[in-house]
């Protein structure tokens, strides 16, 4: 089977298992969560080079992601629970007591493969430039991912590092916006116009791709060639389209299913157009 | 006990900048970030001598937060150099999230403290920053006195897996501590041994209350001064130690009343050894610009404050 049909798989089991976490727990953020499956199973079965069953906090001679926009949690510790991170069965304990699956991620509980603590919004990509510069410190030339959220980019911090990895050149970091041009209070046209992404980052010192986020394929392509522009002196950022809700039609389209659990009736109609494609846990 | 003297006089920055050079040499893995004030935290040294472990991240300093927590993962022990104000409520979130919440070896080394800062005024002047980091869960919170406990703070907390607010100042002001002394994190140094009263103090107000010390001698008062270098993890044994024995207490600080020292003294006193007490502490009021020592009389922190608030204390008992 092609690598990327193998993967679309995959991809469906993820949104399988963020409606049923999302529902289960009866909260959480299944919308961001359902338009970054596709990239989030490229990343973790495909792109990254990293050791799952051994997991290291320095992450030494391996790449990092980081997840700066920590509600999408649902498929991160999907995709982490899935490429082996830790127990499938755990994804059932998603935001209840004593779990390690927090609403938003932590390291406080020593969830594997969880670096840093993130939620509050704007942080991740100083995170990233840190961890970055320890790699370049150590000689480790593996790479450090970050995902932002469009929204986020509302945050100050967002910029300060954008200055710092434009003007210090770390260009052993590939950061991508999710841009699904929705937040909490509606659109980002309406509630916070970014402008022109491209020339903003551009005009930061970044070299900017673009790729659509719901196309196996082009994620595929597009961070391949991310990745063979490392290294030359340029932070990179992909700037990557998606759609809130992707694969369950009734949250596609809207910026209602940010934060909101479906019930019963919801989850039923759309598990119905979600194959399960692994076992659910 | 030992006769403290003024060995010479001194910054409390300038034992940093020392101290972080010392580390350079000793430790590839110690590494320097500042924003925009390396001269004024006496971190040139280190930049010097280490160009490739120091980071200049210009006026951005929740990046700078955000980074050294990033550097801590690939095994690197960051210390951050601003100023105090900037080290905690400009970033209080980022050390949150990012440093503390994270559990993140971060040194979070702050200068220019209190309102000895001087005539820069209250913008500048942080009297919170105590409280708002010791309320971080994990996070260690020291507040040295001179230059050579803010040394030897310095290469302690290197030693130290964790968080860590390291608070220190701007002015030149009495070194009487002995180059020789250890330090030991949470371990408060016992400097005057008294039975009339306990004086706890911290920070610039260590050196104000060895003087009062001497004055409430000769006015028959016995005081007994503690340096609280570590607010928190709080040495509640030296405490309870001296309190057993003198039965009431001052605690002084270059902060405010709220969340400072007097805080977490009368905290550990209230729950099983409770005295009087009376604090020497900005009262619920911004600073203001001026010479540091004219500001510490007019904010009442002086060795005549902790001497009147020590009688205060001791007729309550």
């Amino acid at each position: 089977m092609p690598k990327a049909d193998e993967l679309k798989k995959i991809a469906s089991q993820i949104r399988r298992d963020i409606v049923r976490m999302v529902h289960d727990a009866a909260s959480g953020h299944p919308g961001g969560s359902l338009g970054c499956a596709d990239l989030f199973t490229a990343l973790f079965f495909e792109i990254l080079d990293h050791d799952p069953t051994n997991f290291d906090m320095n992450g030494i001679d391996q790449d990092i992601f980081f997840l700066s926009n920590g509600h999408i949690s649902p498929v991160f510790y999907s995709s982490l629970a899935r490429s082996g991170y830790f127990p499938v069965s755990e994804l059932g304990t998603f935001r209840k007591i004593d779990s390690r699956l927090q609403g938003h991620p932590t390291t406080m509980e020593g969830l594997p493969g969880v670096r840093v603590a993130s939620g509050s919004l704007g942080q991740g990509m100083s995170v990233s430039i840190g961890a970055a510069t320890a790699k370049k410190l150590n000689k480790d030339d593996k790479l450090i991912f970050c995902l932002m959220g469009d929204g986020e980019l509302n945050e100050g911090q967002v910029w300060e590092a954008a200055i710092y990895a434009g003007a210090k050149k770390v260009d052993n970091l590939i950061a991508i916006v999710d841009h699904n041009q929705k937040q909490i209070d509606g659109p980002t046209d309406e509630v916070m116009p970014l402008g022109n992404l491209r020339t903003k980052f551009e005009a930061f010192g970044f070299k900017v791709l673009e790729m659509d986020g719901n196309d196996m394929d082009d994620i595929l392509k597009t961070v391949t060639r991310a990745k063979s522009e490392t290294g030359k002196e340029q932070p990179i950022i992909i700037i990557m389209k998606t759609e809130m809700g992707m694969g369950v039609d009734f949250m596609m389209g809207t910026h209602k299913w940010h934060g909101v659990a479906p019930n019963d009736e919801q989850t039923e109609k759309a598990l119905a157009q979600l194959e399960e494609t692994l076992r659910d846990y | 006990m030992k006769n403290f003297e003024i060995i010479n006089i001194k910054d409390t920055r300038s034992g940093f900048g020392e101290a972080l050079l010392e580390l350079g040499k000793t430790d590839p893995k110690v590494v320097a970030l500042c924003a925009d004030l390396t001269g004024s935290l006496k971190m040139d040294a280190f930049a010097d001598a280490f160009p490739d472990r120091f980071f200049q991240v210009g006026i951005a300093e929740a990046n700078m937060m955000g980074m050294a927590a990033g550097l801590t993962i690939g095994g690197y022990i960051p210390f951050t150099g601003t100023f105090a104000n900037f080290s905690t409520s400009r970033v209080y979130d980022q050390v949150r999230q990012s440093i503390a919440y994270s559990k993140k070896n971060v040194k979070i080394c702050a200068s220019h403290a209190g309102l000895t800062l001087g005539e820069d005024g209250a913008t500048h002047q942080t009297l919170e920053d105590m409280g708002m980091m010791k309320m971080l869960p994990g996070m260690t919170v020291i507040n040295t006195c001179d230059f050579n406990q803010t040394r030897q703070a310095t290469l302690a907390i290197a030693k130290h897996q964790g968080p860590v607010y390291l608070r220190f100042g701007r002015p030149k002001v009495p070194n009487f501590i002995p180059e020789d002394f250890e330090f030991t994190i949470g371990k408060a140094l016992h400097l005057v041994e008294g039975t009339d009263v306990s004086i706890f103090a911290i920070g610039h107000l260590v050196w104000h209350a060895l003087e009062a010390a001497k004055e409430l001698k000769k006015q028959g008062i016995s005081a007994e001064v503690i340096n609280i270098h570590t607010i928190k993890p709080i040495d509640e044994k030296a405490i309870l130690e001296s309190v057993e024995k003198t039965g009431c207490v001052v605690t002084a600080e270059e902060h405010q009343i709220h969340g400072g020292l007097g805080d977490s003294v009368a905290q550990v006193l209230a729950r099983s050894l409770p005295v009087p007490i009376d604090y020497v502490a900005v009262m619920d009021r911004f600073g203001e610009s001026g010479k540091p020592e004219e500001l510490l009389e007019a904010y009442g922190l002086d060795a005549a404050h902790i001497i009147a608030a020590a009688k205060k204390a001791v007729n309550r008992k």
